[in-house]
């Protein structure tokens, strides 16, 4: 290692930083998929909570469609965290996680390689889930805007996820910290995308809609910017 | 250190700290006036207005003295971080504790969902995330941390979070502020009731600069303990 970093010296320059965010998003999504096994442990959470909605909540028409936007987002929560821990419990598992620190990159590029991974899995999960449910609940889902909001809630929610997990799986209750540490303050990524998806799904005027839109900007630069400077002090070692 | 002297400035702090807290009492049944509406059961607003400025007052500490810790890395911060959060989560408890007793005779209803409640209870809950948190890590170091990046997020998360409930309706009174006394069960201050709760507001503010000298003494009388018993077992 040491003899490659001497013969191919690299400046430390931007392009050098992006390099490495995108060679640890590429590891993730090569390593998913030969194993599939995050994707498809968010897949089958995300069904099994859609079947325990449609039972938990006996719905006729309209109260499923006023209920779409929150029961989305639920289902989405649920699984992000679970891919949230595992995209960073296994690199702990494989002996991944000191090669990471050791790696002669800003810590701050492991952030953001590690978050843009966990997003791309959550909006695979998110391009799945959605046809299903708008099948299984009779709700037609595909609206630009929605998908838009989609988008914007799962930035936000994964970036101060990525923060939270790497804290949780550091500490002894790795799997139950996750959620009680993210929930509490991921609220307002929940509740700008709930009330936006609720927008466009009932044909809302936009400007009724924007409101919760720039929340949902503004919270997502906030935390992005938040989680980006705080993240080498979690993972110092 | 295990056997200090009671320090005078403390003493003297406790004792404010209780003639205060009983001035307070006196003034919150015996001062301040009946209120028209509700009755008897306002007189929580004094005592619960001032237990959510403590909860509030420590979330803001909790996440200075993260910076300070993060910046500095003297444990001191850190003790004084987890002293305030124990002092500013049992305080949150008793606001929204003694808020739902107020609201069962005037609002007719334990609970709503309105901004300040929700935000209030989201603070609570982060607060216990934070000790739990704490309890999962075994290294003093990475706990005072992981503390510490922690309360700092939630001090830039909740008031955003505040912001975005008040977007939606709201029935919790606005004492103060715009005065709008149309929310049920609002009402404008007379002069006595005024002075009355800024007494309480005093009174809570000694009593939670108390709390917290105390908890970081004990604290600090831990980490003593800790260092004289490895010490001891490793044969000095």
């Amino acid at each position: 290692m040491v003899e490659t970093d001497r013969a191919r010296a690299r400046p430390a320059g931007p392009g050098n930083y992006f390099r490495s965010v995108g060679v640890i998003v590429w590891k993730d999504l090569a390593a998913e998929l030969r194993s599939k096994e995050l994707l498809g442990a968010m897949l089958v959470f995300a069904l099994l909570v859609l079947l325990v909605f449609n039972f938990a909540l006996e719905l006729d028409l309209p109260l499923r469609q006023a209920v779409a936007p929150g029961v989305l987002w639920v289902t989405f929560a649920f699984a992000g965290t679970l891919g949230l821990n595992r995209s960073l419990a296994l690199e702990r598992e494989r002996g991944c996680w000191e090669g990471l620190l050791l790696a002669p990159v800003d810590r701050s590029a492991i952030y953001l390689g590690k978050a843009l991974g966990s997003f791309l899995f959550m909006a695979i999960m998110e391009a799945l889930v959605l046809p299903i449910y708008s099948a299984l609940y009779n709700v037609n889902l595909f609206q630009p805007g929605l998908l838009l909001v989609v988008l914007l809630g799962s930035i936000g929610y994964v970036s101060l996820g990525t923060l939270l997990a790497a804290m949780a799986i550091q500490a002894r209750t790795r799997d139950v910290l996750l959620p009680i540490l993210l929930f509490p303050v991921v609220l307002p990524v929940l509740i700008s995308a709930v009330n936006a998806s609720a927008g466009f799904l009932s044909g809302a005027p936009m400007d009724q809609i924007w409101p919760w839109l720039n929340l949902l900007i503004a919270c997502d630069v906030i935390f992005v910017a938040v989680a980006y400077m705080a993240f080498e002090y979690v993972v110092e070692e | 250190m295990l056997r200090e002297r009671e320090s005078a400035t403390r003493l003297a702090l406790t004792g404010v700290a209780a003639l205060l807290l009983l001035a307070a009492l006196g003034m919150v049944f015996g001062y301040a006036p009946r209120e028209a509406v509700m009755g008897e059961v306002q007189r929580i607003f004094y005592f619960h207005v001032s237990s959510a400025w403590v909860g509030m007052l420590s979330f803001v500490v909790a996440a200075v003295t993260g910076g300070l810790y993060l910046s500095r890395r003297e444990r001191y911060w850190d003790l004084v971080q987890v002293a305030s959060v124990e002092i500013g989560m049992v305080f949150g408890l008793i606001a929204i504790l003694s808020g739902s007793i107020w609201a069962r005779p005037v609002w007719n209803t334990w609970w709503t969902w309105d901004p300040r409640l929700v935000t209030t209870s989201v603070m609570v809950l982060v607060y216990a995330a934070y000790l739990l948190l704490r309890q999962g890590v075994e290294e003093p170091e990475r706990r005072a941390r992981f503390g510490a990046v922690y309360a700092i997020v939630g001090v830039i998360t909740v008031p955003i979070t505040f912001l975005s409930i008040r977007f939606l309706r709201t029935i919790h009174p606005v004492v103060i502020g715009s005065g709008d006394a149309s929310a049920l069960g609002g009402f404008a201050m007379t002069p006595k009731m005024l002075e009355t709760f800024l007494f309480s507001l005093l009174t809570f503010t000694v009593l939670y600069a108390t709390l917290l000298v105390y908890r970081v003494r004990l604290a600090l009388r831990a980490d003593a303990l800790e260092a004289r018993r490895s010490a001891l077992l490793a044969g000095y």
